[in-house]
Protein backbone atom coordinates (compact mmCIF):
# COMPACT_ATOMS: atom_id res chain seq x y z
CA UNK A 1 0.00 0.00 0.00
CA UNK A 2 2.90 2.31 0.83
CA UNK A 3 4.31 1.62 -2.62
CA UNK A 4 0.98 2.41 -4.30
CA UNK A 5 0.69 5.69 -2.42
CA UNK A 6 4.29 6.56 -3.27
CA UNK A 7 3.59 5.98 -6.95
CA UNK A 8 0.36 7.99 -6.91
CA UNK A 9 2.05 10.84 -5.04
CA UNK A 10 4.69 10.95 -7.78
CA UNK A 11 1.95 11.04 -10.42
CA UNK A 12 0.26 13.97 -8.66
CA UNK A 13 3.55 15.79 -8.25
CA UNK A 14 4.33 15.38 -11.93
CA UNK A 15 0.80 16.52 -12.78
CA UNK A 16 1.35 19.66 -10.74
CA UNK A 17 4.77 20.29 -12.26
CA UNK A 18 3.83 19.88 -15.88
CA UNK A 19 0.70 21.95 -15.22
CA UNK A 20 -1.84 19.27 -16.05
CA UNK A 21 -3.65 19.97 -12.80
CA UNK A 22 -3.81 23.71 -13.30
CA UNK A 23 -4.83 23.35 -16.95
CA UNK A 24 -7.63 20.87 -16.26
CA UNK A 25 -8.90 22.82 -13.25
CA UNK A 26 -8.74 26.09 -15.14
CA UNK A 27 -10.59 24.67 -18.13
CA UNK A 28 -13.36 23.15 -16.07
CA UNK A 29 -13.70 26.26 -13.87
CA UNK A 30 -13.86 28.60 -16.87
CA UNK A 31 -16.49 26.53 -18.61
CA UNK A 32 -18.49 26.02 -15.42
CA UNK A 33 -18.47 29.73 -14.59
CA UNK A 34 -19.48 30.65 -18.12
CA UNK A 35 -22.37 28.21 -18.04
CA UNK A 36 -23.40 29.30 -14.56
CA UNK A 37 -23.82 32.90 -15.60
CA UNK A 38 -25.09 32.42 -19.13
CA UNK A 39 -27.33 29.62 -17.96
CA UNK A 40 -28.84 31.54 -15.09
CA UNK A 41 -30.04 34.39 -17.28
CA UNK A 42 -33.39 32.89 -18.29
CA UNK A 43 -34.25 31.16 -15.03
CA UNK A 44 -36.60 33.89 -13.90
CA UNK A 45 -39.06 33.04 -16.63
CA UNK A 46 -38.71 29.25 -16.74
CA UNK A 47 -39.20 28.60 -13.07
CA UNK A 48 -36.39 26.16 -12.67
CA UNK A 49 -33.85 26.81 -9.92
CA UNK A 50 -30.58 28.42 -10.88
CA UNK A 51 -28.55 25.48 -9.64
CA UNK A 52 -30.69 22.97 -11.51
CA UNK A 53 -29.93 24.73 -14.74
CA UNK A 54 -26.25 24.70 -13.91
CA UNK A 55 -26.40 20.99 -13.09
CA UNK A 56 -28.02 20.25 -16.44
CA UNK A 57 -25.60 22.30 -18.49
CA UNK A 58 -22.56 21.12 -16.56
CA UNK A 59 -23.61 17.48 -16.92
CA UNK A 60 -23.90 17.91 -20.67
CA UNK A 61 -20.52 19.60 -20.73
CA UNK A 62 -18.93 16.92 -18.57
CA UNK A 63 -19.89 14.24 -21.06
CA UNK A 64 -17.67 15.93 -23.64
CA UNK A 65 -14.83 17.31 -21.58
CA UNK A 66 -14.13 14.94 -18.69
CA UNK A 67 -13.65 11.79 -20.82
CA UNK A 68 -11.32 13.80 -23.05
CA UNK A 69 -9.18 15.00 -20.14
CA UNK A 70 -9.17 11.52 -18.61
CA UNK A 71 -8.05 9.88 -21.86
CA UNK A 72 -5.41 12.56 -22.40
CA UNK A 73 -3.74 11.94 -19.06
CA UNK A 74 -4.11 8.16 -19.12
CA UNK A 75 -3.48 7.00 -22.68
CA UNK A 76 0.31 7.07 -22.45
CA UNK A 77 0.60 6.06 -18.80
CA UNK A 78 2.03 2.65 -19.63
CA UNK A 79 3.18 2.72 -23.24
CA UNK A 80 4.74 6.16 -22.73
CA UNK A 81 6.83 5.01 -19.79
CA UNK A 82 7.86 1.90 -21.70
CA UNK A 83 8.94 4.03 -24.65
CA UNK A 84 10.90 6.45 -22.50
CA UNK A 85 12.60 3.52 -20.76
CA UNK A 86 11.42 4.54 -17.31
CA UNK A 87 9.21 1.47 -16.96
CA UNK A 88 12.11 -1.02 -17.02
CA UNK A 89 13.82 1.03 -14.35
CA UNK A 90 10.68 1.22 -12.23
CA UNK A 91 10.08 -2.52 -12.52
CA UNK A 92 13.66 -3.28 -11.47
CA UNK A 93 12.62 -1.92 -8.08
CA UNK A 94 10.63 -3.94 -5.54
CA UNK A 95 7.38 -2.95 -7.26
CA UNK A 96 4.74 -5.17 -8.79
CA UNK A 97 3.08 -4.28 -12.05
CA UNK A 98 -0.33 -4.19 -10.42
CA UNK A 99 1.00 -1.66 -7.93
CA UNK A 100 2.25 0.52 -10.78
CA UNK A 101 -1.18 0.45 -12.39
CA UNK A 102 -3.14 1.19 -9.22
CA UNK A 103 -0.67 3.81 -8.08
CA UNK A 104 -1.05 5.66 -11.35
CA UNK A 105 -4.83 5.24 -11.19
CA UNK A 106 -5.08 6.79 -7.74
CA UNK A 107 -2.80 9.64 -8.79
CA UNK A 108 -4.69 10.41 -11.98
CA UNK A 109 -8.01 10.09 -10.19
CA UNK A 110 -6.84 12.57 -7.55
CA UNK A 111 -5.90 15.05 -10.29
CA UNK A 112 -9.29 14.65 -11.98
CA UNK A 113 -11.20 14.85 -8.71
CA UNK A 114 -9.37 18.02 -7.73
CA UNK A 115 -10.03 19.64 -11.12
CA UNK A 116 -13.72 18.69 -11.10
CA UNK A 117 -14.51 19.57 -7.50
CA UNK A 118 -12.63 22.86 -7.59
CA UNK A 119 -13.80 23.81 -11.10
CA UNK A 120 -17.47 23.06 -10.53
CA UNK A 121 -17.35 24.15 -6.92
CA UNK A 122 -16.20 27.60 -8.02
CA UNK A 123 -19.28 27.91 -10.23
CA UNK A 124 -21.58 26.97 -7.36
CA UNK A 125 -19.85 29.37 -4.99
CA UNK A 126 -20.15 32.14 -7.56
CA UNK A 127 -23.89 31.49 -7.93
CA UNK A 128 -24.42 31.65 -4.18
CA UNK A 129 -22.27 34.74 -3.88
CA UNK A 130 -24.25 36.64 -6.50
CA UNK A 131 -27.34 35.57 -4.54
CA UNK A 132 -29.83 35.62 -7.39
CA UNK A 133 -32.03 32.86 -6.13
CA UNK A 134 -32.61 30.80 -3.04
CA UNK A 135 -31.16 27.36 -3.61
CA UNK A 136 -32.89 24.42 -1.99
CA UNK A 137 -31.35 21.36 -0.39
CA UNK A 138 -32.55 19.14 -3.23
CA UNK A 139 -30.60 21.21 -5.71
CA UNK A 140 -27.46 20.83 -3.68
CA UNK A 141 -27.91 17.07 -3.60
CA UNK A 142 -28.26 17.05 -7.37
CA UNK A 143 -25.18 19.25 -7.72
CA UNK A 144 -23.09 17.03 -5.51
CA UNK A 145 -24.31 13.89 -7.26
CA UNK A 146 -23.34 15.49 -10.55
CA UNK A 147 -19.85 16.43 -9.32
CA UNK A 148 -19.19 13.03 -7.77
CA UNK A 149 -20.47 11.12 -10.77
CA UNK A 150 -18.34 13.33 -13.04
CA UNK A 151 -15.30 12.09 -11.14
CA UNK A 152 -16.60 8.55 -11.55
CA UNK A 153 -17.03 9.12 -15.29
CA UNK A 154 -13.45 10.38 -15.34
CA UNK A 155 -12.35 7.20 -13.56
CA UNK A 156 -14.08 5.13 -16.26
CA UNK A 157 -12.12 6.83 -19.01
CA UNK A 158 -8.85 6.74 -17.07
CA UNK A 159 -9.33 2.97 -16.80
CA UNK A 160 -10.15 2.70 -20.51
CA UNK A 161 -7.09 4.81 -21.30
CA UNK A 162 -4.88 2.39 -19.31
CA UNK A 163 -6.32 -0.56 -21.16
CA UNK A 164 -5.41 1.10 -24.46
CA UNK A 165 -2.00 2.03 -23.08
CA UNK A 166 -1.31 -1.53 -21.94
CA UNK A 167 -2.30 -3.03 -25.30
CA UNK A 168 -0.82 -0.83 -28.03
CA UNK A 169 2.78 -0.82 -29.22
CA UNK A 170 3.55 2.90 -29.27
CA UNK A 171 2.38 6.25 -27.99
CA UNK A 172 1.11 7.50 -31.32
CA UNK A 173 -1.23 4.54 -31.66
CA UNK A 174 -2.39 5.04 -28.08
CA UNK A 175 -3.31 8.65 -28.85
CA UNK A 176 -5.18 7.68 -32.00
CA UNK A 177 -7.10 4.90 -30.32
CA UNK A 178 -7.96 7.20 -27.40
CA UNK A 179 -9.44 9.80 -29.73
CA UNK A 180 -11.39 7.05 -31.50
CA UNK A 181 -12.78 5.77 -28.22
CA UNK A 182 -13.81 9.27 -27.22
CA UNK A 183 -15.61 9.75 -30.55
CA UNK A 184 -17.42 6.43 -30.25
CA UNK A 185 -18.65 6.83 -26.70
CA UNK A 186 -19.37 10.55 -26.74
CA UNK A 187 -20.70 11.09 -30.25
CA UNK A 188 -21.17 8.09 -32.50
CA UNK A 189 -22.79 5.67 -30.07
CA UNK A 190 -25.73 7.95 -29.35
CA UNK A 191 -26.17 8.84 -33.01
CA UNK A 192 -26.26 5.18 -33.92
CA UNK A 193 -28.66 4.46 -31.09
CA UNK A 194 -30.94 7.27 -32.19
CA UNK A 195 -30.82 6.05 -35.76
CA UNK A 196 -31.68 2.56 -34.61
CA UNK A 197 -34.67 3.78 -32.61
CA UNK A 198 -35.99 5.86 -35.49
CA UNK A 199 -35.57 3.08 -38.00
CA UNK A 200 -37.05 0.49 -35.68
CA UNK A 201 -40.14 2.54 -34.78
CA UNK A 202 -40.47 0.66 -31.50
CA UNK A 203 -41.18 -2.70 -33.10
CA UNK A 204 -38.33 -4.80 -31.73
CA UNK A 205 -36.29 -2.46 -29.54
CA UNK A 206 -38.34 -2.24 -26.37
CA UNK A 207 -37.65 -0.44 -23.12
CA UNK A 208 -35.56 -3.32 -21.77
CA UNK A 209 -33.28 -3.44 -24.76
CA UNK A 210 -32.89 0.31 -24.72
CA UNK A 211 -31.94 0.25 -21.05
CA UNK A 212 -29.32 -2.38 -21.72
CA UNK A 213 -27.95 -0.40 -24.66
CA UNK A 214 -27.73 2.73 -22.51
CA UNK A 215 -25.74 0.86 -19.86
CA UNK A 216 -23.26 -0.23 -22.51
CA UNK A 217 -22.11 3.34 -22.84
CA UNK A 218 -20.77 4.92 -19.66
CA UNK A 219 -21.58 8.43 -20.87
CA UNK A 220 -25.25 7.43 -21.29
CA UNK A 221 -25.33 5.95 -17.82
CA UNK A 222 -23.88 9.22 -16.54
CA UNK A 223 -26.41 11.28 -18.50
CA UNK A 224 -29.37 9.32 -17.21
CA UNK A 225 -28.05 9.50 -13.67
CA UNK A 226 -27.82 13.28 -13.74
CA UNK A 227 -30.40 14.55 -16.19
CA UNK A 228 -33.12 12.20 -15.09
CA UNK A 229 -32.02 11.90 -11.50
CA UNK A 230 -34.75 14.01 -9.95
CA UNK A 231 -38.17 14.95 -11.30
CA UNK A 232 -37.42 18.65 -11.20
CA UNK A 233 -34.23 18.31 -13.21
CA UNK A 234 -35.79 15.79 -15.55
CA UNK A 235 -38.57 18.26 -16.28
CA UNK A 236 -36.15 21.10 -16.88
CA UNK A 237 -33.84 19.03 -19.05
CA UNK A 238 -36.64 17.61 -21.14
CA UNK A 239 -35.83 14.09 -20.02
CA UNK A 240 -39.11 13.53 -18.17
CA UNK A 241 -40.37 11.21 -20.88
CA UNK A 242 -37.25 9.13 -20.67
CA UNK A 243 -37.52 8.90 -16.93
CA UNK A 244 -40.98 7.45 -17.17
CA UNK A 245 -39.98 4.92 -19.78
CA UNK A 246 -36.59 3.89 -18.52
CA UNK A 247 -36.62 1.54 -15.60
CA UNK A 248 -33.07 2.26 -14.56
CA UNK A 249 -32.67 3.14 -10.93
CA UNK A 250 -29.75 5.36 -9.91
CA UNK A 251 -28.22 2.36 -8.16
CA UNK A 252 -28.17 0.40 -11.42
CA UNK A 253 -26.59 3.33 -13.23
CA UNK A 254 -23.92 3.71 -10.55
CA UNK A 255 -23.25 -0.01 -10.68
CA UNK A 256 -22.85 0.23 -14.45
CA UNK A 257 -20.34 3.07 -14.08
CA UNK A 258 -18.45 1.15 -11.39
CA UNK A 259 -18.33 -1.90 -13.66
CA UNK A 260 -16.97 0.36 -16.38
CA UNK A 261 -14.08 1.22 -14.05
CA UNK A 262 -13.41 -2.28 -12.76
CA UNK A 263 -13.56 -4.20 -16.04
CA UNK A 264 -11.07 -2.07 -18.04
CA UNK A 265 -8.76 -1.89 -15.02
CA UNK A 266 -8.78 -5.68 -14.66
CA UNK A 267 -8.13 -6.13 -18.37
CA UNK A 268 -5.39 -3.49 -18.29
CA UNK A 269 -3.74 -5.28 -15.36
CA UNK A 270 -3.91 -8.55 -17.26
CA UNK A 271 -2.52 -7.07 -20.48
CA UNK A 272 0.25 -5.25 -18.61
CA UNK A 273 1.25 -8.33 -16.61
CA UNK A 274 1.68 -10.31 -19.82
CA UNK A 275 3.52 -7.61 -21.66
CA UNK A 276 7.21 -8.14 -22.44
CA UNK A 277 9.38 -5.13 -21.91
CA UNK B 1 32.13 -19.43 -3.06
CA UNK B 2 28.51 -18.35 -3.32
CA UNK B 3 27.49 -16.99 -6.67
CA UNK B 4 25.50 -13.82 -6.98
CA UNK B 5 24.54 -14.38 -10.59
CA UNK B 6 24.29 -17.69 -12.38
CA UNK B 7 23.08 -18.32 -15.92
CA UNK B 8 22.77 -21.88 -17.21
CA UNK B 9 22.31 -22.47 -20.94
CA UNK B 10 19.95 -19.54 -21.20
CA UNK B 11 18.01 -19.15 -24.44
CA UNK B 12 15.67 -16.29 -25.15
CA UNK B 13 13.94 -16.16 -28.52
CA UNK B 14 11.73 -13.46 -29.95
CA UNK B 15 9.83 -15.24 -32.66
CA UNK B 16 12.49 -16.87 -34.79
CA UNK B 17 15.28 -14.63 -33.61
CA UNK B 18 17.39 -15.99 -30.81
CA UNK B 19 18.42 -12.87 -28.92
CA UNK B 20 20.29 -15.02 -26.41
CA UNK B 21 21.46 -18.48 -27.40
CA UNK B 22 22.79 -21.01 -24.88
CA UNK B 23 24.64 -18.52 -22.72
CA UNK B 24 26.11 -19.68 -19.42
CA UNK B 25 28.24 -17.74 -17.00
CA UNK B 26 28.38 -16.98 -13.33
CA UNK B 27 29.66 -14.19 -11.15
CA UNK B 28 30.61 -14.12 -7.52
CA UNK B 29 30.87 -11.25 -5.03
CA UNK B 30 33.52 -8.66 -5.82
CA UNK B 31 33.69 -9.46 -9.51
CA UNK B 32 33.46 -6.89 -12.27
CA UNK B 33 32.38 -8.48 -15.52
CA UNK B 34 32.04 -6.72 -18.83
CA UNK B 35 29.56 -7.93 -21.42
CA UNK B 36 31.00 -6.92 -24.73
CA UNK B 37 29.46 -7.06 -28.17
CA UNK B 38 27.96 -5.17 -31.07
CA UNK B 39 24.58 -3.56 -30.81
CA UNK B 40 22.10 -6.39 -30.98
CA UNK B 41 24.56 -8.98 -29.67
CA UNK B 42 22.20 -9.75 -26.79
CA UNK B 43 23.68 -7.66 -23.98
CA UNK B 44 20.51 -5.79 -23.09
CA UNK B 45 18.41 -8.95 -23.33
CA UNK B 46 20.79 -10.68 -20.93
CA UNK B 47 20.43 -7.82 -18.48
CA UNK B 48 16.64 -7.93 -18.78
CA UNK B 49 16.75 -11.66 -18.09
CA UNK B 50 18.81 -11.02 -14.96
CA UNK B 51 16.33 -8.34 -13.90
CA UNK B 52 13.42 -10.71 -14.41
CA UNK B 53 11.80 -8.40 -16.96
CA UNK B 54 12.07 -11.13 -19.57
CA UNK B 55 11.78 -14.85 -18.97
CA UNK B 56 14.17 -17.32 -20.54
CA UNK B 57 12.77 -19.54 -23.29
CA UNK B 58 15.04 -22.29 -22.00
CA UNK B 59 17.69 -22.61 -19.31
CA UNK B 60 17.73 -20.93 -15.93
CA UNK B 61 18.69 -17.58 -14.47
CA UNK B 62 19.49 -17.21 -10.79
CA UNK B 63 20.22 -13.88 -9.15
CA UNK B 64 21.04 -13.80 -5.42
CA UNK B 65 19.73 -17.32 -5.11
CA UNK B 66 16.33 -16.61 -6.64
CA UNK B 67 14.64 -16.65 -10.01
CA UNK B 68 14.49 -12.92 -10.77
CA UNK B 69 11.21 -13.29 -12.69
CA UNK B 70 9.53 -14.27 -9.40
CA UNK B 71 9.93 -10.62 -8.41
CA UNK B 72 10.95 -11.30 -4.82
CA UNK B 73 11.09 -7.90 -3.11
CA UNK B 74 14.03 -8.84 -0.88
CA UNK B 75 16.10 -9.68 -3.97
CA UNK B 76 15.02 -6.53 -5.83
CA UNK B 77 16.14 -4.41 -2.91
CA UNK B 78 19.68 -5.78 -3.27
CA UNK B 79 19.77 -5.13 -7.00
CA UNK B 80 20.86 -1.94 -8.73
CA UNK B 81 20.13 -1.27 -12.39
CA UNK B 82 21.13 1.49 -14.77
CA UNK B 83 19.21 1.34 -18.06
CA UNK B 84 20.85 2.03 -21.39
CA UNK B 85 18.85 5.16 -22.07
CA UNK B 86 18.16 6.61 -18.69
CA UNK B 87 15.36 9.12 -18.64
CA UNK B 88 13.73 10.86 -15.73
CA UNK B 89 10.79 13.18 -15.65
CA UNK B 90 12.30 16.52 -16.69
CA UNK B 91 9.87 18.46 -14.51
CA UNK B 92 11.14 17.05 -11.21
CA UNK B 93 14.40 18.06 -9.53
CA UNK B 94 17.31 15.68 -9.10
CA UNK B 95 16.69 15.44 -5.37
CA UNK B 96 12.96 14.72 -5.81
CA UNK B 97 13.70 12.05 -8.39
CA UNK B 98 16.27 10.34 -6.22
CA UNK B 99 14.13 10.60 -3.08
CA UNK B 100 11.30 8.82 -4.89
CA UNK B 101 13.58 5.91 -5.79
CA UNK B 102 15.11 5.78 -2.29
CA UNK B 103 11.65 5.52 -0.74
CA UNK B 104 10.53 2.97 -3.33
CA UNK B 105 13.47 0.77 -2.39
CA UNK B 106 12.93 1.30 1.31
CA UNK B 107 16.27 3.04 1.69
CA UNK B 108 17.18 5.04 4.75
CA UNK B 109 16.03 8.61 5.11
CA UNK B 110 18.34 11.20 3.61
CA UNK B 111 20.22 8.63 1.56
CA UNK B 112 19.49 10.68 -1.57
CA UNK B 113 21.56 13.57 -0.24
CA UNK B 114 24.53 11.34 0.53
CA UNK B 115 24.33 9.82 -2.95
CA UNK B 116 24.04 13.20 -4.67
CA UNK B 117 27.12 14.29 -2.77
CA UNK B 118 29.02 11.16 -3.75
CA UNK B 119 28.37 11.45 -7.48
CA UNK B 120 29.02 15.18 -7.45
CA UNK B 121 25.54 16.45 -8.14
CA UNK B 122 24.89 18.11 -4.79
CA UNK B 123 25.21 21.57 -6.35
CA UNK B 124 22.47 20.78 -8.88
CA UNK B 125 20.19 18.79 -6.56
CA UNK B 126 17.36 21.32 -6.64
CA UNK B 127 17.47 22.01 -10.35
CA UNK B 128 15.03 20.31 -12.66
CA UNK B 129 16.33 17.22 -14.38
CA UNK B 130 15.30 18.84 -17.67
CA UNK B 131 18.16 21.33 -17.26
CA UNK B 132 20.78 18.58 -16.69
CA UNK B 133 23.44 17.69 -19.23
CA UNK B 134 23.67 14.15 -20.54
CA UNK B 135 26.54 13.38 -18.18
CA UNK B 136 24.59 14.70 -15.19
CA UNK B 137 21.57 12.58 -16.06
CA UNK B 138 23.83 9.57 -16.42
CA UNK B 139 25.30 10.26 -13.00
CA UNK B 140 21.82 10.61 -11.53
CA UNK B 141 21.05 7.24 -13.09
CA UNK B 142 24.12 5.75 -11.47
CA UNK B 143 23.11 7.27 -8.13
CA UNK B 144 19.73 5.53 -8.22
CA UNK B 145 21.45 2.25 -9.05
CA UNK B 146 23.59 2.63 -5.92
CA UNK B 147 20.67 3.03 -3.51
CA UNK B 148 20.83 0.62 -0.58
CA UNK B 149 24.36 -0.69 -1.36
CA UNK B 150 23.26 -3.35 -3.84
CA UNK B 151 24.90 -6.76 -3.95
CA UNK B 152 24.44 -6.96 -7.71
CA UNK B 153 24.78 -3.99 -10.06
CA UNK B 154 23.58 -4.31 -13.64
CA UNK B 155 24.80 -1.40 -15.72
CA UNK B 156 23.73 -1.19 -19.35
CA UNK B 157 26.19 0.92 -21.36
CA UNK B 158 27.02 3.02 -18.31
CA UNK B 159 29.74 5.18 -19.83
CA UNK B 160 28.18 6.25 -23.11
CA UNK B 161 27.89 10.01 -23.09
CA UNK B 162 30.40 10.52 -20.31
CA UNK B 163 33.50 12.57 -20.91
CA UNK B 164 36.88 10.99 -20.00
CA UNK B 165 37.05 12.59 -16.57
CA UNK B 166 33.57 11.40 -15.62
CA UNK B 167 34.45 8.00 -16.99
CA UNK B 168 37.38 7.81 -14.55
CA UNK B 169 35.08 8.87 -11.71
CA UNK B 170 32.58 6.26 -12.79
CA UNK B 171 35.13 3.45 -12.69
CA UNK B 172 36.40 4.69 -9.34
CA UNK B 173 32.86 4.24 -7.99
CA UNK B 174 32.66 0.80 -9.60
CA UNK B 175 35.92 -0.17 -7.84
CA UNK B 176 34.51 1.02 -4.52
CA UNK B 177 31.39 -1.05 -5.00
CA UNK B 178 33.55 -4.00 -5.99
CA UNK B 179 35.69 -3.58 -2.87
CA UNK B 180 32.48 -3.62 -0.81
CA UNK B 181 31.73 -7.04 -2.29
CA UNK B 182 29.25 -6.15 -5.00
CA UNK B 183 29.04 -8.04 -8.27
CA UNK B 184 29.16 -5.54 -11.10
CA UNK B 185 28.00 -6.53 -14.57
CA UNK B 186 28.39 -3.85 -17.17
CA UNK B 187 27.77 -3.95 -20.86
CA UNK B 188 29.86 -1.93 -23.21
CA UNK B 189 31.11 -1.54 -26.70
CA UNK B 190 33.78 0.94 -25.73
CA UNK B 191 36.37 -1.78 -25.31
CA UNK B 192 39.56 0.10 -24.57
CA UNK B 193 38.20 1.62 -21.38
CA UNK B 194 37.61 -1.82 -19.84
CA UNK B 195 41.34 -2.43 -19.56
CA UNK B 196 42.16 -2.46 -15.88
CA UNK B 197 38.52 -1.89 -14.96
CA UNK B 198 36.86 -5.19 -15.76
CA UNK B 199 38.23 -8.34 -14.19
CA UNK B 200 36.54 -10.54 -16.72
CA UNK B 201 35.22 -10.03 -20.20
CA UNK B 202 32.40 -11.98 -21.80
CA UNK B 203 32.28 -11.45 -25.54
CA UNK B 204 28.90 -11.91 -27.18
CA UNK B 205 27.99 -12.15 -30.82
CA UNK B 206 24.50 -12.76 -32.19
CA UNK B 207 23.30 -13.97 -28.84
CA UNK B 208 26.11 -16.47 -28.30
CA UNK B 209 28.98 -16.28 -25.89
CA UNK B 210 32.14 -16.52 -27.96
CA UNK B 211 34.77 -15.83 -25.30
CA UNK B 212 34.92 -15.54 -21.53
CA UNK B 213 37.95 -14.84 -19.37
CA UNK B 214 40.29 -12.24 -17.99
CA UNK B 215 41.91 -9.98 -20.53
CA UNK B 216 45.22 -11.79 -20.13
CA UNK B 217 43.61 -15.17 -20.64
CA UNK B 218 41.86 -13.96 -23.74
CA UNK B 219 45.12 -12.57 -25.07
CA UNK B 220 46.83 -15.90 -24.51
CA UNK B 221 44.04 -17.79 -26.25
CA UNK B 222 43.97 -15.38 -29.16
CA UNK B 223 47.79 -15.43 -29.49
CA UNK B 224 47.72 -11.99 -30.99
CA UNK B 225 51.08 -10.40 -31.67
CA UNK B 226 52.45 -7.53 -29.67
CA UNK B 227 53.40 -4.51 -31.68
CA UNK B 228 57.01 -3.44 -31.11
CA UNK B 229 57.96 -0.02 -32.35
CA UNK B 230 61.59 1.09 -32.48
CA UNK B 231 62.89 4.59 -32.85
CA UNK B 232 66.34 5.49 -33.98
CA UNK B 233 68.21 8.60 -35.05
CA UNK B 234 67.26 10.13 -38.38
CA UNK B 235 68.39 7.90 -41.23
CA UNK B 236 69.30 5.04 -38.90
CA UNK B 237 66.44 2.81 -40.00
CA UNK B 238 68.60 0.94 -42.46
CA UNK B 239 71.15 -0.02 -39.85
CA UNK B 240 68.32 -1.04 -37.52
CA UNK B 241 66.88 -3.39 -40.09
CA UNK B 242 70.21 -4.99 -40.72
CA UNK B 243 70.76 -5.44 -37.00
CA UNK B 244 67.36 -7.07 -36.70
CA UNK B 245 68.11 -9.38 -39.60
CA UNK B 246 65.35 -8.09 -41.89
CA UNK B 247 62.58 -10.15 -40.30
CA UNK B 248 59.43 -10.80 -42.30
CA UNK B 249 56.60 -8.43 -41.56
CA UNK B 250 58.85 -5.56 -40.57
CA UNK B 251 57.25 -2.26 -41.44
CA UNK B 252 59.19 0.90 -41.95
CA UNK B 253 56.97 3.75 -40.85
CA UNK B 254 59.42 6.49 -41.84
CA UNK B 255 63.13 7.23 -41.86
CA UNK B 256 63.62 6.55 -38.17
CA UNK B 257 60.75 4.36 -37.00
CA UNK B 258 60.18 0.70 -37.73
CA UNK B 259 57.45 -1.57 -36.45
CA UNK B 260 57.30 -5.32 -35.91
CA UNK B 261 54.56 -7.72 -34.88
CA UNK B 262 55.92 -10.24 -32.40
CA UNK B 263 54.32 -13.43 -31.09
CA UNK B 264 54.71 -13.96 -27.34
CA UNK B 265 57.82 -16.18 -27.85
CA UNK B 266 59.44 -13.88 -30.40
CA UNK B 267 58.86 -10.97 -28.11
CA UNK B 268 60.90 -12.49 -25.25
CA UNK B 269 63.73 -13.44 -27.59
CA UNK B 270 63.80 -10.01 -29.13
CA UNK B 271 63.86 -8.27 -25.77
CA UNK B 272 66.79 -10.37 -24.56
CA UNK B 273 68.73 -9.36 -27.64
CA UNK B 274 67.72 -5.73 -27.48
CA UNK B 275 68.92 -5.50 -23.89
CA UNK B 276 72.48 -6.31 -25.03
CA UNK B 277 75.17 -3.81 -25.95
CA UNK B 278 75.09 -1.98 -29.24
CA UNK B 279 71.45 -2.29 -30.13
CA UNK B 280 71.02 0.56 -32.63
CA UNK B 281 67.79 2.19 -31.38
CA UNK B 282 67.02 5.04 -29.06
CA UNK B 283 63.55 4.22 -27.87
CA UNK B 284 61.23 1.23 -27.78
CA UNK B 285 57.44 1.01 -27.43
CA UNK B 286 55.47 -2.15 -26.95
CA UNK B 287 51.74 -2.16 -27.60
CA UNK B 288 49.94 -5.29 -26.38
CA UNK B 289 46.88 -6.26 -28.42
CA UNK B 290 43.94 -4.14 -27.34
CA UNK B 291 40.43 -5.31 -26.78
CA UNK B 292 39.45 -4.08 -30.20
CA UNK B 293 41.89 -6.50 -31.80
CA UNK B 294 40.85 -9.26 -29.42
CA UNK B 295 37.23 -8.71 -30.20
CA UNK B 296 37.88 -8.70 -33.92
CA UNK B 297 39.89 -11.91 -33.52
CA UNK B 298 37.14 -13.78 -31.67
CA UNK B 299 34.49 -12.51 -34.06
CA UNK B 300 36.52 -13.65 -37.06
CA UNK B 301 37.01 -17.04 -35.42
CA UNK B 302 33.29 -17.32 -34.99
CA UNK B 303 32.53 -16.55 -38.59
CA UNK B 304 35.04 -18.99 -40.07
CA UNK B 305 33.91 -21.87 -37.87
Amino acid sequence: MKTILLLSAKEVREGLRNRWVIAATGLLAALALTLAFLGSAPTGTVGAGALEVVVISLASLTIFIVPLIALLISHDAIVGEIERGTMTLLLSYPVRRRQVLFGKFLGHLAILAFATVVGYGLAAVALVATGKAAIGGGSWTAFMTMTASSVLLGAVFVAIGYLVSALVADRGTAGGVAVGIWLVFVVLYDMALLGLLVADQGRTVGGGVLDALLLFNPTDAYRLLNLAGSDEIAAASGMAGTVQNAALAPAALLAALAAWVVAPMALAALAFSRREL
Amino acid sequence: MTLNVELKSVVRSYGRVKAVDEVSFSAGPGEVIALVGHNGAGKTTLIKLMLGLARPTAGSVTVLGQDPAAGDAAVRRRLGYLPETVSFNPALTGRETLRFYVRLKGGRKGEEDALLERIGLAHAADRRVGTYSKGMRQRLGLAQAMIGKPAVLLLDEPTTGLDPELRQQFYAIVREMQAAGATVLLSSHALNELEGNAGRVVILNEGRKIADGTLDELRRIARLPTKIRLKTAEGGARRLREWMGEPAGLRQINGHIVELDATPEDKAAFLRRAAGEGAPFEDLDMVPPGLDELYAHFLAGRVSR
